[in-house]
């Protein structure tokens, strides 16, 4: 089974984002990004209002049936407040109705989809972090774990993600595609062509002040920087015509 | 290889990986095309690794690096067949189980039997000793269940309930529900545990003993005698699951305490699947058996009788010859 490791290559620094990396038995590194105690405490809410409204319309429909329908009714109760997250959870890939809605995911430590066994301990040890009203146990447990763990989730060995969404694919502006003059490391050339690709959502000034730093390494007037760098991110890009 | 050319090459099968990723997901995926899923998902892996030793861009590596998280979440999903799972847990995983974890389960026997039977004797022998437990509105609510003269015995009985299936619903959710909160109660270093097992022992000790004593005996003893085989199992049995928790967080041995709490509430879990079992078989029991009044009481003492034996033989022999190894 993969193996989870928290933080980040040991030769790198600390990075000051709170992604999580789980290393694949293929060999891969996968980012997880752990939800924090607001959007987890909002797909709660939904939850709650769904079940709430379930149980309303169920004990007027059951209330016709009388000492059946009241029996039936506890039972279905019983099933609300104690199955109705670990059902979803494991029959829905890890979404509630109210995770799927703010774009949430329950996973194991290690990536995989949650099964049984851990979803049913992270949800009956929601009474504890229950404790001692409100869910205080289990938000000051949120707060303080590196990913966002409550109690539940530590037990269990469970994270609560953000799903992945799809970013549209960035236009890289018009240039000539040029060679860098000098050799680039892996790490020069992410920097490069992460600027190229996120210009669009950078400000004109704040753009022409990133780029100004690479001036004098680049020996451009820092004006030109700019133009350079874009430059040379379409070199490393490669050609765009077939 | 330049990043463009790159694309432009694996392109195609990148999408037709996607596609087959969504219809997994809504679980429509016909069989055919899965065929190749494990071979494209290694494939989908070493280009991730390739894109980010090049240098790619960030966005090309987010992109594989989604397409392998998903491929992933599909490739390792847990699959269990869970009727059989379920099947093989009650013919012989449950009481292997419990045999194997007896240390625990002895433990926790001890304090709810304990207690209970200490209460029951104390309360007997000075009754007055049940008020330091019960308010009396409490004792003569109790009284009055299982008076003798009444219709119908039980904890439900003072609402004139007819109906088996509202004692039975009223059962499931009351008895599971302190099961559950038993064994979460272990995760604050064992204590919730500790307390929910003293408290439910002192409070059927005290009920026993001050029935007894005012001479609801019969009443009393012959309903709870045939579920209470499975119900104070359970219990005992619930108890030690979050007594298990506890003692992860207290004694991690060599394990870090995250890690070993991980552990103990893997296997302690298992325990909590009996719990259910037994509490379900309890409820039946007491909704459609226990509360027959036209039974006669010697017949109830032979019937709980046999429950207890059969459940005693059940944890003791059941699953102790293993299938040869397959």
């Amino acid at each position: 089974m993969p193996s989870p490791r928290s933080g980040s290559h040991p030769t790198l620094v600390q990075p000051l984002d709170t992604r999580y990396q789980v290393e694949t038995p293929e060999g891969i590194d996968l980012i997880l990004r752990p939800a924090g105690l607001l959007p987890r405490a909002l797909a709660y809410a939904i939850d709650l209002a769904i079940r709430g409204a379930i149980m309303l319309v169920l004990f007027i429909a059951l209330a016709l049936l009388g000492q059946l329908g009241f029996g039936l009714g506890l039972i279905l109760m019983f099933l609300l407040n104690w199955w109705y997250m670990v059902l979803f959870e494991v029959l829905n890939q890890g979404r509630s109705p109210g995770k799927q809605m703010m774009g949430l995911r329950v996973v194991h430590d290690d990536g995989t989809p949650i099964g049984w066994s851990a979803s049913l301990v992270r949800n009956l040890l929601r009474f504890v972090d229950l404790l001692p009203f409100a869910y205080t146990l289990g938000a000051l447990s949120c707060l303080l774990h590196p990913s966002f763990k409550r109690l539940g989730d530590i037990a269990a060995g469970s994270l609560v993600v953000y799903r992945d969404e799809k970013h549209p694919r960035p236009e890289l502006p018009a240039a000539d595609p040029e060679r860098a003059p000098f050799a680039l490391t892996l790490a020069d050339q992410g920097a490069l062509l992460s600027f190229a690709e996120r210009q669009a959502s950078l400000s004109p000034a704040r753009r022409a002040e990133l780029a100004a730093i690479l001036a004098e390494p680049l020996d451009v007037p820092p004006e030109q920087a700019q133009a350079r760098i874009n430059g040379i991110a379409r070199g490393l890009l490669g050609s765009t015509s077939p | 290889m330049k990043q463009n050319l790159f694309e432009r090459h694996y392109q195609k099968r990148w999408k037709a990986f996607a596609e087959l990723l969504e219809s997994l997901e809504r679980g429509k995926a016909d069989a055919r095309a899965c065929e190749s899923f494990a071979a494209d998902y290694r494939q989908i892996c070493q280009q991730l690794a390739l894109a980010q030793e090049r240098g790619y861009s960030s966005h090309l590596v987010e992109h594989l690096q989604q397409l392998a998280m998903r491929g992933h979440q599909q490739f390792y999903r847990h699959r269990s067949h869970l009727g059989a799972r379920l099947l093989g847990f009650i013919l012989g995983g449950f009481p292997r189980l419990v045999r194997s974890q007896w240390r625990s389960i002895a433990a926790a026997s001890l304090l709810f039997y304990g207690s209970l039977l200490l209460m029951g004797v104390l309360v007997h022998q000075w009754p007055d000793l049940v008020y330091s437990l019960m308010d009396p509105e409490q004792v003569s609510s109790m009284e009055s269940m299982y008076d003798p003269d009444a219709r119908r015995i039980g904890p439900m009985s003072e609402r004139d309930a007819g109906d088996d299936w509202m004692m039975f619903g009223h059962y499931i959710m009351n008895n599971i529900g302190i099961a559950f909160q038993t064994y979460a109660g272990g995760l604050l270093f064992g204590v919730g545990s500790l307390f929910f097992l003293l408290f439910n022992g002192l409070h059927i000790g005290a009920v026993a003993g001050h029935l007894t004593q005012i001479g609801f005996g019969e009443t009393f003893w012959s309903f709870v005698i045939g579920h209470g085989a499975f119900e104070l199992t359970a219990i005992a049995f619930a108890g030690a699951a979050g007594l298990q928790l506890g003692w992860a967080l207290l004694a991690p041995g060599r394990l870090p305490r995250g890690e070993a709490l991980r552990l103990a509430a893997g296997r302690s879990v298992q325990l909590v699947a009996g719990v259910i079992l037994l509490l379900l078989i309890a409820a039946f029991v007491e909704a459609y058996w226990s509360s027959i009044r036209l039974v006669e009481p010697q017949v109830k003492y032979l019937v709980g009788g046999g429950l207890w034996l059969l459940v005693g033989l059940y944890f003791g022999l059941v699953g102790r010859r293993s299938h040869a190894p397959d």
